[in-house]
């Protein structure tokens, strides 16, 4: 390596580091080279843009761009809410088609038309049925696996009502949304609605598309992504707390790695379960290598690492790295945040790029499709495909630097039940340990990683100052994987917090960043809020809780549609990067302001990490002296009148 | 931190399970699966697994199955790095520990009873083992009405005897049950008291279970007993049975000394019903809220400040009236005995003339404050005197009425029992006292009783009178001039008792007091029916309700008269269902075939349909015998009770099957045909009464007792041959 080739990247891991170095010697490109060399659209970034008809496009920008009208006449406002709008609707169509595919996978599976899938979790079959009002009584597992599929999959025909997971919600949050006309009607009906109303001549009021632009992003929030949540966990088991590994030192030299990147655990799950069968494993050994290792990219990463413990290789940003390495044998993908140019980088080595998804095939790579309804074999043929590709391994090089350790598995049910174990298990010691200022909020650190900001710094920096501050941290999607390189996600990670949350992590045995899963599985902490609001004491509504959302590098349409259903839920939600419709005061205002008098909610915008996490202690510090928990409150003790009005 | 204690608590959760599945194998080895277990006179099996599983252990093998469960909550000990969550897996390893002690106190039983079955300790035996329950229900009253807020379980043993009975006395004054088990190195906190001549048992509050930490069990098996006959919980409903707990039954671990992995375990199992351990040495402490009301381990506090540490922590309040007197003070010590050779005087009794009487003043004839003793006083007799003795009450208050007389003078026995060194039995004019070498060393004085009384009269009923004196005599003449005078009062509030009758009146009152046990419970009090649990009639509720208008005790207007006969009104019928939490529609006051009162768990006695013998029998909860209904009173309580209306089962007051309206829509008192021994013995005055007004001819040789039967074919047979009035009266259904 010369000097003058040398690298100059901060804010990101050092294993990352040192493949990204490696990529420059040997004249590989990549996603960092990529976008400093592509300069963002200036017009696109701040939603100045109208592609919608061939009258334009329309650039609305300039020193009078707010006064500016379209070809068609539309505004400025008009133009940015379009455009945030139709992201929420792509955001709801990826969420709402990985649900889609988990439920029909349930049906089959009900039916034994999927052999190797079977209902693995019957408690959590009988709550979903629960909110789903299909009666339990005496229905064996798979039968009710069928209605509980069936009812699902109407969710996303269904064209009138409501959707039935909106009953989850605090009756408060229900009625506003009625009162708003934003509860959803079928999960397709509102995409569809919201790319009709964006279509040019059509809905012209800033206001009335965003009402429709929060139904969609509910259609996800409380419809796709719960469905799929909720569904995985039915067919693959609720997660349970697991240890695990981050980064890529988690590839292991000697063994065929397998790389899974993506999003839906159906092929992955298969492929753990037969990547211990005898036979695979003696094939593998028949190769040559010790055995075969697993290990994710993205949010199939999180899912499989949630269930099994199977390491995770990295984020988003590292899924052309990990080829870097030289040692992964195939990485094989479904759905999601996928970049085509992985194929351009295994060139350079050996590593296979395995398409298998209908939905999203990439030219140049390898495709065997998946069906859920042969997918042992499917998976096993993928397996002997990386098998058989352990033989053209060239030089290896994996960094073993910056792996970490981590505890994970944190779903909404695994809190109450660390908290209280079988007997006792509730909300309620989260709640005392806010109301008393042990904990002084909640934030949650999600969505993506974007290769425009030092992609782990601004996760890392924001948590630690979270933390540091007595505020308990969730993540979940690329912002878990990220966090977790910097050893946040240990238990020992207790002694960077401050003395509250510190004492709470010891009492409990956890991390002061808790993992919640995947990108989906944001449905979780929306489910773990509501929960805290019927425990009691921290008032009645999700928009009362000292709970804060923050997305630190997003990208992708998905974090859009996810902020909104957030917002739309009653939290501040903060948006890192750039926000895309800061060239439109009246959009801007819209998001900013008008939505918190709509919801409760609203975005902020903020790219540095410190004062996000300064956002995010004045709003929860806010929140707590609405409640009343901003002073010490007094013991109570309890004579027999007193308890007479205890409930039990 | 808390990882130290919950690794403590999963390796001696472990050892314990361990070690009692050797046991059960050993006990299946000897005896047989087969083999019966159970806790004696008790109606609930292995309470704790009993509470939490709803599984009725009744055999040796039916132990194997719940260690089965116990090994499913058995976590791993946490690791020393990048360890899982161990909070819910330490309470877990806690429940499992608890159900394995909950076994292995009942092997002990298998072969022969290794404790006391008695209320009270002996010389010889320390150790009282499980309370059966008779015990339960008597004592489950006082934390039902609040006579006592709570209970200490004591494991370990204090540095010192001197500290300990500090320690007890301490909590005896704050009116708790202490409740002790396990020990220290050999050395256990009830020997401790033992060798300074503390009296312990159930009488005095501090109960010895066992000296093995498994015997603390029992605690729990009393607590989780209360949820289910009082808190009328399913078994098996775990989740209402340890908010119950945690929420009606102020239970706190006082952790003495070192403390050891098991004891461990078993703290870590009671923070599941919500039990805080407070500890002497210093071990971590876990202080964030959530499972317990406030925290759930706290440890180095010193001896001095132990009590006054539980109580905050466990979120308690506890009023103490502050009584000046020179002994110690609290309903623990009312179960004292004063033997002969302790005594310093006897006061009235059978051998010399006494009474007491509380009577209504104008306001200008009481001095507020003013005790007079009239005669001889302790100090100047000779040890073993025994003196006459009057205690003459007088108060004025503008909310007295001269009906609250009687109530009042009622008190007077337990405010004396409470002081140390004090006994006090019987009321009116055939009390019997006692004051023992001690308390008169301490310098007590017959003045005592005024400050007593005067102290706990303005406490406790502040709001209906203003002014307190007390008199005490001693001297035989006065005395005896005196008692006549008080006779003449007796009888006048008899006879104006008499006239008092449900018919004479428009209002009845409420008693929801047991609601802080049993929610769904309404006690309706009449003229002539009293509370089931015999401790408030009709007056009772009055001067209640004038005491605390918003209270327990409300006045209920009858409204107009929907069955007369069998005594339903719809001003009944509308408050039950509100104050029920429309649970409870309507309700007959004089039938126990057809929508009779609920019941909440407290009632004294049971009232249970023979159908055969076309006639009821009676048991009260002294009775631990068979009845002939074919079950014992611990038995039958579980149906009654918990706020259900059981048609054929009725709880009652002793007193109220002498009253006139004593099931008179079934046939009334007619239908009386077995009563155990000495509850008939207890009556047998009111029921020859009775009987004689209703033209019952010798009723009271008819009525059967476990002397004469013991099924329902033999009472039959005893009727036949005594000719009972039942046999020829209307069906009862």
């Amino acid at each position: 390596m010369s000097d003058e080739n040398k690298v100059d990247i901060t804010g990101i891991d050092k294993a990352s580091i040192e493949m990204i170095q490696k990529a420059a010697d040997e004249g590989v490109e990549l996603v960092f080279d990529r976008a400093k060399k592509i300069k963002p659209c200036p017009i696109g970034a701040v939603g100045q843009c109208c592609k919608n008809c061939m009258m334009g496009p329309c650039r609305l920008a300039g020193k009078d761009a707010e006064e500016k009208h379209g070809v068609c006449g539309a505004t400025l406002g008009v133009i940015a809410a379009r455009n945030l709008a139709r992201m929420i609707a792509s955001g709801t169509a990826c969420h709402g088609d990985h649900g889609r595919d988990i439920a029909f996978t349930l049906l089959a599976a009900a039916k034994g038309e999927a052999p190797g899938y079977e209902i693995k979790d019957e408690k959590k079959l009988h709550e979903v049925a629960g909110w789903l009002e299909i009666p339990t009584e005496g229905k064996e597992k798979n039968e009710l696996g069928i209605e509980v599929a069936n009812a699902c999959i109407s969710m996303f025909s269904s064209q009138t009502g409501e959707l039935p997971f909106i009953k989850r919600a605090p009756k408060k949050r229900q009625e506003l949304w009625r009162e708003r006309g934003v509860i959803p009607r079928g999960i397709d009906r509102e995409v569809v609605e919201m790319m009709n109303r964006t279509h040019i001549g059509m809905d012209q009021d800033v206001e009335n598309i965003m009402l429709q632009g929060f139904r969609c992003a509910l259609a996800n929030g409380w419809g796709g992504s719960m469905v799929a949540t909720e569904l995985q966990d039915v067919l693959f088991g609720t997660p349970k707390p697991i240890r695990g590994k981050v980064n890529l030192g988690v590839l292991k030299e000697d063994y065929v790695n397998i790389v899974l990147h993506g999003h839906e655990p159906t092929l992955s799950e298969m492929i753990a379960a037969m990547s211990q069968d005898p036979e695979i494993i003696a094939y593998a050994k028949s190769k040559g290598a010790e055995g075969i290792n697993l290990s994710g990219i993205c949010c199939t990463a999180n899912e499989v690492l949630m269930r099994h413990g199977i390491p995770t290789a990295g984020n988003f940003l590292q899924q052309e790295l990990a080829i870097l390495t030289g040692a992964v044998e195939a990485m094989v993908v479904d759905v999601q945040c996928i970049m085509s140019y992985i194929v351009d980088v295994s060139k350079n080595y050996h590593t296979k790029i395995i398409t298998t998804s209908r939905k999203a095939k990439i030219t140049g790579a390898d495709y065997v499709e998946f069906d859920e309804h042969n997918a042992v074999e499917s998976a096993k043929g993928i397996i002997r495909e990386a098998i058989d590709n352990f033989a053209n391994r060239g030089k290896v090089q994996i960094p073993d630097i910056d792996t970490h350790d981590m505890v994970v598995g944190f779903t909404d049910e695994t809190i109450a039940y660390m908290l209280g174990g079988t007997y006792r298990g509730s909300y309620r010691p989260l709640n005392d340990a806010i109301i008393s200022g042990r904990i002084r909020g909640i934030v949650g650190i999600v969505g993506c990683n974007n290769p425009k900001v030092a992609t782990d710094d601004v996760h890392t920096l924001l948590a630690k100052e979270l933390i540091k501050n007595d505020v308990l941290v969730v993540v979940s999607g690329c912002s878990g994987s990220t966090i977790a390189k910097s050893g946040l996600l240990v238990p020992e990670a207790k002694d960077m917090a401050g003395p509250g949350l510190r004492e709470i992590c010891e009492t409990v045995g956890i991390p002061p960043v808790l993992h919640v899963g995947s990108c989906v599985d944001n449905t979780r902490i929306l489910i773990a809020c509501t929960h805290m609001v019927k425990e009691g004491g921290l008032g009645d509504d999700i928009s009362d809780l000292p709970v804060v959302g923050v997305a630190p590098g997003w990208m992708s349409e998905k974090a859009i549609s996810i902020g909104h259903f957030t917002v739309a839920s009653g939290l501040l939600t903060i948006f890192g990067v750039s926000f895309p419709v800061t060239g439109s005061k009246e959009m801007s205002d819209m998001v900013f302001n008008k939505y918190a008098e709509m919801f409760g909610g609203k975005f902020a915008f903020e790219p540095d990490p410190l004062k996000m996490a300064e956002l995010c202690l004045d709003h929860i510090d806010e929140k707590r002296k609405a409640l009343g928990i901003d002073t010490k409150t007094e013991r109570v003790l309890y004579d027999m009148e007193k308890r007479r009005d205890l409930q039990f | 931190m808390s990882k130290i204690i919950i690794s403590a608590a999963i390796r001696g959760a472990i050892v314990i399970v361990d070690r009692v599945e050797k046991k059960v194998n050993e006990a299946i080895e000897k005896f047989g699966a087969d083999k019966a277990v159970a806790f004696p006179n008790t109606g609930y099996y292995l309470p704790t697994i009993y509470a939490i599983l709803g599984t009725p252990v009744k055999t040796l093998g039916d132990m194997k199955p719940v260690l089965e469960e116990c090994r499913k909550l058995l976590p791993n000990v946490p690791q020393e790095g990048l360890w899982l969550p161990y909070l819910g897996a330490g309470l877990d390893a806690g429940m499992a520990a608890l159900w394995a002690f909950d076994i292995e106190e009942a092997i002990k039983y298998v072969e022969d009873t290794p404790y006391l079955l008695a209320e009270d300790c002996t010389e010889e035996q320390l150790w009282l083992g499980a309370a059966d329950d008779i015990i339960m229900r008597k004592r489950g009253v006082e934390f039902v009405d609040g006579s006592a807020p709570g209970f200490a379980a004591i494991v370990g043993a204090a540095p010192d005897n001197a500290t300990a009975v500090k320690l007890a006395k301490e909590l005896q004054e704050k009116n708790l049950y202490v409740f002790i088990a396990s020990n220290e190195n050999g050395i256990s906190f009830a020997e401790q008291l033992r060798e300074e001549g503390v009296q312990l048992g159930w009488n005095t509050r501090l109960v010895p279970f066992g000296k093995d930490t498994s015997a603390a069990i029992h605690a729990l098996g009393f607590a989780n007993r209360a949820a289910l006959a009082f808190g009328g919980v399913e078994p098996g409903d775990y989740d209402r049975i340890l908010k119950y707990n945690k929420n009606r039954i102020f239970a706190f671990v006082l952790a003495l000394g070192e403390v050891s992995d098991e004891q461990y375990a078993a703290a870590a199992g009671v923070i599941n019903w919500g039990f805080p351990t407070i500890a002497t040495s210093d071990i971590p402490q876990i202080l964030p809220t959530g499972v317990c009301t406030y925290e759930h381990v706290v440890s180095n506090v010193p001896y001095d400040k132990l009590v006054e540490k539980a109580i905050e922590v466990r979120g308690l309040k506890i009023q103490i009236t502050d009584v000046p007197v020179p002994v110690a003070y609290g309903p623990a010590f009312e179960g004292e005995r004063i033997k002969k050779e302790s005594m310093h005087v006897e006061l009235a009794g059978p051998k010399a003339p006494g009474f007491e009487l509380v009577r209504m003043k104008e306001s200008d004839e009481v001095h507020d404050g003013l005790f007079e003793v009239i005669g001889p006083d302790l100090a100047d007799i000779e040890a073993g005197t025994r003196l006459p003795l009057a205690i003459e009450v007088e108060v004025s208050g503008r909310k007295m009425q001269s009906d609250f007389e009687p109530i009042l003078e009622r008190q007077i026995h337990h405010l004396l029992n409470g002081a140390e060194g004090v006994l006090h039995i019987g009321q009116r004019d055939i009390i019997w006292m006692r004051i023992s070498k001690k308390a008169k060393g301490a310098d007590f004085s017959l003045k005592h009783f005024g400050a007593i009384i005067h102290a706990k009269f303005h406490s406790e009923y502040g709001a209906i009178l203003d002014k307190v004196q007390v008199r005490i005599y001693t001297e035989q003449e006065k005395v005896e001039q005196l008692l006549g005078e008080a006779r003449e009062v007796y009888a006048a509030r008899d006879s104006r008792l008499k006239d008092l009758t449900d018919d004479a009146v428009d209002l009845f009152y409420s008693c929801t007091l047991c609601q802080s046990f049993a929610p769904t419970h309404v006690c309706v009090i009449s003229p002539e029916r009293p509370g089931l649990c015999g401790a408030y009639n009709w007056l009772d509720g009055k001067a209640a309700f004038e005491i605390t208008p918003t209270g327990p005790n409300q006045p209920i207007e009858k409204g107009n008269t929907i069955e007369e006969v069998k005594g339903q009104w719809d001003g009944i019928n509308s408050f039950i269902y509100s104050a029920s939490g429309n649970q409870i529609e309507k309700f007959n006051a004089y039938s126990m075939m057809e929508d009779p009162m609920t019941s909440c768990g407290c009632f004294e006695a049971i009232a249970v349909l023979l159908p055969m013998a076309n006639g009821i029998m009676v048991v009260d909860r002294d009775f631990a015998g068979m009845t002939p209904c074919g079950m014992q009173f611990s038995t039958l309580a579980g149906s009654v009770g918990g706020g259900l209306q059981t048609p054929g089962f009725v709880g009652i007051s002793k007193l109220y099957v002498a009253s006139k309206k004593f099931i008179s829509a079934d046939g009334g008192l007619a239908r009386l045909t077995w009563l155990p021994k000495h509850l008939k013995e207890f009556l047998k005055d009111h029921i020859i009464a009775r009987a004689e007004e209703e033209g019952l001819d010798d009723f009271i040789n008819k009525i059967a007792t476990e002397e004469d039967c013991e099924t329902e074919e033999e009472v039959m047979e005893f009727m036949a041959k005594v000719s009972h009035p039942a046999l020829t009266m209307d069906p009862m259904f």
